[in-house]
């Protein structure tokens, strides 16, 4: 599954990244890599962006971003 | 000779308290060479042979953001001797991540963590010296905000930069990964300097384009980096960064505890609320409500009408409002005594002049029946002329001898008359020539007015836009909003502008500063003035009441043009060359909540405003000068001269008017009063009415005066706005590019609207024909733009020059 399937309150587990390029760097930049624990907090009020928690701060990131992070429980 | 430090860390980490308690006043703020991005250099305040360069708050130094570009080619081509690395201490893992990539760059490093005090309270404990040991680099701790320990870690990197030894990497990555880096930099050209071989070894074997184009020498290692991409399945940018977050939490183990249990923190119950599913939009809108009702309603218009009709008008003012009441009242008898005594007198004939439909007539005389005298007196002061000629005269009632005995300002409280009564009064007793008094008072002292009438209102809102962004509310509006922004191609955070943007586009493109993605910024920027400001208004009520009766539908038909406005155009814009070469990753921090310190906003506010007056002022202040001397030089009795009672026909101006106002004839208002009203816009919207109060109305009928509100409302706006553009994009080329296409799309849209109009109300003649034709070919290609495929670029393109 991916992180844009991940339920809020949930806690998975950073398996892949996909993508490449420019938003993969950023994502991996703000500490999305392989074997990292994220946190899912919220999601905004109007559906997208979602909140998560990693590394010890919150970080926002689209849903359409999310799908790019392949995770496990 | 002076030492160089570069100041570094990531966004929302102190970076900019610990540079204004590093150098205090000794600072310049100003913009990296043609981009955006805020530069900001000052002296150490207790050693002043030392520059402190605030490089921008990156996360990273990779080649994708303006930012991080900016501040790679500094520490690259500059070399600073030393760099200050700050760090927050609650966020060591993702801020120790920059300080792996600082630290290959071979110049000595010197880290300092702030916010240690926050941590402690929460029981977490870092072990400095353990921490300075495996990062290679001394470790100080401070807090920026209460100044503790600033002059130790100041010190030591200056101490450090002095001693210019050679700075070695402790960081080591994975052993297959080393051995990858090692072969690389054996190929490296041999005039590349020891310590920055791992550098260009990382950047060679990360295929950072902007590296490998700085020269042609360096050794194609293309084999190397598809064999370790293979082996690693992963791209090799993505290898590195893994390897150094792999690294960085290696060591986190040993120098960091932190107590096990995880308590709900302050900022977390604040967030809880603040972006709550269904809290979120409702607090979000009272938010924005307090700063528009703030800071363009109330405090905001006081102040700058304080400033416009007062201290720069005609009007002046009573030092703490003393002796104003007693004038009010003074002046109120004597106009009920000598003025409205004759009232039945001048009522009965004014009554004539509106029977006989003279203009303004009606004006003066509900003026005179309600017995407001200021309301007369301005009425007067327009219409007057066209009384007298239709033979009308209440001059018997109301004329200078009688105002002469009028109750003086000065005889109550401590008067003090406007600049403008000032100086026009000094320049009368030197006797200066007309046209330099003129050029003087209404050139000068006019567009210095109109600079700096904009500023008070402008520092309201930046204490407020200070205030959101530091206590970490501004990331949350980016979060809240941009589900809707993003669509076409703005930031969550453009909300902010084109709110501000409906009291005034020039504060309101100044508010787009808080858009830290360039593109999304510059596209706010140019879109902003679209939506109807306050002085766009009156030309919204001039056109309802003359051409539609005063329709109801009209303002509201105006809001929506600009809000349509803004969509196509952000959708247009996005796809165009200039804006899809670069990528708009949306991956955001979200900072923890703080009260900021009221120094650190008064600070930003001060920077800001100053900024305005000083760069956008000189553009702003030449435009009025130019268009001074445009209405007030021109043909005077036959010959071309100067007048101070310039007809705006017989002007200059008026005559570019009549010259180029066929231009407008496809929109319906080719005519050279509409022409003069456009131009005259450009110095500030309002005029447009002023110019149809003094000159005739007629000709225009309801489908053209439509099409000309359209275009005055969503072309180039008045030339303060035009300033702050230039201000906030710090280019030329983007400057004109933004006037430009407003201009075009303004121009394309009135055609549209009168075209259109035209051909539906059943004019069939052949201009109509060819102008629908035109007028469906520019929908045509509208909806081709709005509709053309699109994708996301992932490369960064923009060239970014660092000049010493």
């Amino acid at each position: 599954m991916t992180l844009r399937d991940a339920k809020v309150g949930e806690t998975v587990k950073v398996v892949k990244l996909h993508g490449e390029g420019a938003v993969k760097r950023r994502i991996m930049d703000m500490g999305i890599t392989k074997g990292v624990e994220i946190y899912i907090r919220k999601v905004a009020p109007l559906g997208d962006p979602i909140e998560v928690t990693i590394r010890g701060y919150e970080l926002s990131l689209r849903k359409a971003d999310a799908e790019m992070i392949d995770v496990v429980k | 000779m002076s030492i160089k430090i570069a100041l570094a860390g990531n966004p929302n980490c102190g970076k900019t308290t610990l540079f204004n308690a590093l150098t205090g006043s000794n600072q310049y703020v100003g913009n990296w060479p043609g981009v955006t991005v805020e530069k900001k250099e000052g002296k150490l305040k207790s050693n002043k042979d030392v520059i402190i360069m605030d490089l921008p708050g990156i996360y990273s130094l990779s080649p994708y953001t303006l930012e991080e570009v900016v501040a790679r080619n500094y520490l690259i081509t500059e070399r600073p001797d030393a760099i200050l690395n700050i760090i927050d201490g609650t966020n060591l893992e993702r801020n120790l991540y920059l300080t792996t990539q600082l630290t290959e760059l071979g110049i000595p490093v010197v880290i300092a963590i702030n916010m240690l005090d926050v941590l402690e309270k929460k029981g977490d404990i870092i072990n400095i010296q353990e921490l300075s040991k495996k990062i290679g680099c001394p470790v100080y701790e401070i807090s920026a905000l209460k100044g503790k320990g600033i002059q130790e870690a100041a010190d030591a990197v200056v101490k450090f930069a002095k001693e210019n030894k050679k700075f070695e990497v402790a960081h080591v990555f994975a052993k297959n990964v080393e051995d990858i880096l090692e072969n690389i930099a054996e190929k490296l050209p041999k005039d590349i300097p020891e310590e920055q071989k791992r550098f260009y070894a990382i950047k060679l074997f990360e295929r950072d384009s902007k590296i490998l184009e700085t020269r042609e020498d360096f050794p194609d290692i293309e084999s190397i980096i598809a064999d370790a991409e293979n082996e690693f399945d992963d791209d090799s940018e993505s290898i590195i960064t893994n390897e150094r977050y792999t690294y960085i939490s290696s060591i986190i183990k040993g120098c960091y505890k932190k107590k096990s249990k995880e308590k709900l923190s302050t900022s977390d119950k604040i967030d809880r609320i603040v972006t709550n599913r269904w809290l979120a939009l409702p607090i979000f809108a009272i938010i924005m409500i307090i700063v528009y009702y703030v800071s363009v309603t109330s405090v905001g218009s006081l102040v700058t009408d304080f400033t416009n009709d007062q201290l720069f008008g005609e009007d002046g003012w009573y030092l703490f409002g003393i002796g104003r009441s007693d004038y009010d009242a003074a002046t109120d008898k004597f106009v009920e005594e000598n003025i409205f005594n004759h009232k039945t007198e001048m009522e009965a004939e004014l009554q004539k002049a509106v029977d006989e439909h003279i203009k303004g007539s009606e004006e003066i005389l509900a003026a005179v029946q309600d017995e407001d005298f200021d309301a007369f007196e301005e009425a007067m002061g327009s219409y007057s002329v066209a009384l007298e000629s239709e033979g009308i005269d209440i001059s018997e009632y109301y004329n200078d001898d009688i105002m002469e005995n009028a109750p003086d300002k000065a005889d109550y409280g401590v008067y003090i008359p406007g600049i403008t009564t000032l100086v026009s009064n000094g320049l009368e007793a030197i006797n200066c020539v007309d046209w330099l008094s003129a050029l003087i008072v209404d050139g000068i002292v006019g567009g210095v007015g109109a600079v700096l009438g904009f500023v008070p209102q402008m520092l309201v809102l930046f204490i407020f836009l200070a205030f959101l962004e530091y206590c970490g509310y501004m990331a949350r509006i980016a979060f809240i909003m941009d589900r809707i922004f993003r669509k076409f191609g703005l930031s969550g955070k453009s909300f902010i502008p084109i709110l501000i943007g409906t009291g005034c586009g020039v504060p309101g493109i100044m508010a787009s500063r808080t858009i830290e993605n360039d593109r999304d910024r510059k596209m706010t920027i140019m879109t902003t003035t679209f939506i109807p400001c306050g002085a766009k208004l009156p030309i919204i009520a001039m056109i309802a009441t003359a051409l539609f009766d005063g329709a109801w539908w009209v303002a509201p038909s105006a809001y929506f043009l600009g809000i349509a406005a803004i969509i196509i155009s952000g959708i247009i814009l996005k796809k165009t060359k200039m804006f899809a070469g670069d990528p708009a990753p949306f991956v955001m921090e979200l900072p923890a909540y703080h009260l900021p310190t009221v120094g650190s906003i008064l600070r930003s506010m001060w920077e800001r405003g100053w900024s305005f007056i000083k760069r956008a002022g000189t553009v702003i202040l030449l435009a009025s000068i130019i268009i001074w001397a445009g209405s007030s030089f021109g043909m005077v009795d036959g010959s071309f001269g100067f007048s101070t009672e310039m007809e705006l026909n017989d002007s200059v101006l008026g005559m570019i008017g009549n010259a180029i106002c066929w231009i407008f004839a496809p929109l319906g208002f080719g005519e050279a009063t509409a022409t003069i009203a456009t131009i005259m816009g450009l110095v500030a919207k309002e005029e447009v009415v002023g110019v149809f109060g003094v000159l005739d109305f007629e000709g225009l009928g309801a489908l053209a005066g439509y099409a000309f509100l359209a275009f005055n409302l969503l072309c180039a706006p008045c030339f303060a706005a035009i300033g702050a553009i230039k201000r906030e994009m710090n280019s030329a080329k983007w400057t004109w590019f933004a006037i430009g296409y407003q201009c075009t799309f303004a121009y394309a849209t009135a055609l549209v609207i009168y075209q259109l109009g035209m051909l539906f109300s059943g004019h069939f003649d052949v201009f109509t024909i060819i102008g629908s034709i035109v007028a469906f070919a520019i929908i045509a290609f509208v909806i081709y733009l709005l509709v053309r495929p699109y994708k996301e670029s992932t490369k960064f393109t923009q060239k970014v020059k660092i000049n010493a």
